[in-house]
């Protein structure tokens, strides 16, 4: 059964892939390799997990404010996410660079933590209706 | 994504101020002054940001005075860089003065440049930057990234949002430190705390009511621009609410985290570049005395060319120094792996890439005890 809760819209488009789930923030930076999309900081709550695909579930991000170059980066080398959640409001970095790699992204979903429980499960993000579902 | 043709480039830039304004709750755009970009090392922005800014330079000029990071290198200093770091970094060059930049190189454009009023609204990507505007100037700047602040250059303007505010600019939460505070190191390492603690735009120190210095003030600002999203600092009696002890334990944290060896067998000065003051400091502390190691002083060419001529450079050279303009610390290709196996430096933003991205060991001291250590009387 599809269940499905409200978000806010930064980025246009829909993406549905996996469920990545993390509550540390993430340097783009530094701790991600932009050529497959694996989580390369091994103090990193997710290490080793690939974006690439993957539904982003994130506070946001944190350093480097080229950090955008890096989400495009992983667009350009096929290692995007299919979408990005920022489960607190979105920052300028996530933001800016999901806006010229059009990655769909939204922020602030509704209970986030009660749907999206764990990270692999299928989730739809909807950025034009707003809308989260799995 | 872009073919160059005129207009597109506007209209990426305002795809990008549309969606940060969205995410900032920017209810309109208002007019900047100055933008500083970050994304200029080859390092930061990889093929696909070489390409990017080869695109948009096409159809793009910037509308307002707009200065740059540093880069990789210093060009026509000889350096064991590849033909194809050097091909890239120099096309990078070509986009930003083909879109009218300042090639300024440099990650302080705050000590080099005439700092508008206080109050004036700005577009500073980097990041150390950003937060000691906000701080120390009175200028007013969200922690921009690279592409929002290159999109306020073209475009002139920003979102109406967050530090912009006056009410963004007072902290809910204050940081207490319950260690001494003496060196530079211990305003980076109190700033680091500080990034990773708070995730409000703006936080306070209730340290001591002197006013800080620069190259304090540089140090704190850098290390809270690595560790965090927080955009500027507030000096007071630490009134809120909510109050953060950084006491002997966190500072253990910290330098445990990024403090990974014991000694280098090269020092690295700068990340922020070095300025005016901290070389004039640096000259002094050197006099008479010989570097035991090899030191690379990474310095903006505006500041070197200052300092040449009031004959700090000369001072420092003669002690073994070695400057290296308009590049930095933070992922420089100058410094690898396969040449050191670890870095002495004073700076926490340095410490925390060379660790992250250089994956280099670093050995955290402050400058007067690298001094101390590292340079003998002739």
């Amino acid at each position: 059964m599809t269940k499905c809760i409200k978000c806010r819209k930064i980025v246009g488009g829909s993406g549905i892939g996996n469920a990545l789930l993390t509550e540390e923030r993430i340097n783009f930076l530094s701790m991600i390799d932009t050529q497959n999309g694996i989580i390369k900081d091994q103090h990193h709550q997710i290490f080793g997990s690939s974006v690439k695909g993957a539904v982003l579930v994130f506070p946001g991000a944190i350093g480097s404010s080229v950090g955008a170059y890096a989400i495009y980066s992983l667009k350009v080398n096929a290692a995007a996410p299919a979408a990005i959640i920022c489960s607190d409001k979105a920052d300028i970095t996530t933001a800016s660079g999901c806006a010229i790699s059009n990655i769909p992204l939204v922020d602030m979903p509704e209970n986030p933590s009660f749907f999206i429980r764990t990270s692999g499960m299928e989730v739809k993000v909807d950025a034009d209706s707003k809308m989260v579902c799995v | 994504m872009l073919k160059g043709e005129s207009g597109e480039s506007l209209a990426v830039a305002y795809r990008i101020l549309l969606a940060i304004g969205e995410a900032t709750e920017a209810e309109r755009l208002i007019p900047v002054k100055w933008a500083h970009i970050s994304g200029v090392n080859y390092n930061t922005i990889g093929d696909s940001g070489v390409d990017f800014l080869e695109q948009i330079s096409k159809s793009a000029k910037v509308a307002i005075r707009t200065t740059i990071n540093p880069m990789g290198f210093e060009e026509n200093k000889s350096t064991n860089l590849s033909e194809s770091f050097i091909k890239k970094q120099m096309s990078i060059v070509k986009s930003y003065r083909m879109l009218g930049t300042t090639t300024s190189f440099t990650c302080i454009p705050y000590e080099i440049f005439d700092i508008p009023e206080k109050g004036s609204a700005v577009s500073f990507a980097e990041s150390n930057a950003a937060v000691f505007s906000n701080s120390i100037l009175g200028l007013l700047t969200n922690r921009e990234s690279a592409l929002s602040a290159l999109a306020s250059s073209i475009t002139g303007k920003s979102p109406y949002s967050n530090l912009m505010m006056e009410e963004f600019r007072h902290a809910k939460l204050a940081i207490k430190p319950d260690y001494e505070l003496v060196t530079e190191l211990d305003y980076g390492v109190l700033g680091y705390f500080a990034g990773k603690t708070v995730s409000d735009s703006c936080v306070e120190f209730n340290a001591s009511e002197e006013k800080l210095d620069t190259m304090k003030a540089k140090a704190l600002s850098a290390a809270i621009g690595t560790s965090g999203s927080c955009g500027m600092f507030t000096q007071g009696e630490g009134a809120q609410q909510e109050v953060v002890t950084c006491g002997k334990e966190e500072v253990i944290a910290v330098k445990d985290e990024l403090n990974t060896a014991e000694d280098g067998d090269l020092i690295a000065l700068g990340s922020p570049q070095l300025g005016l003051n901290e070389l004039h400091l640096l000259a002094g502390l050197i006099e008479g005395k010989r570097l035991k190691k090899r030191c690379i002083i990474f310095c903006a060419r505006a500041i070197h060319n200052q300092a040449t001529n009031l004959g700090l450079t000369d001072r420092i050279e003669h002690a073994g120094g070695e400057f290296m303009c308009d590049s930095c610390t933070c992922l420089t290709p100058l410094i690898t792996r396969t040449d050191y196996d670890s870095v002495i430096t004073n700076s926490i933003k340095a410490a925390y890439y060379l660790n992250h991205s250089n994956r280099i060991d670093v050995s955290l001291k402050d400058l007067k005890t690298i001094l101390k250590e590292y340079a003998d009387y002739n």
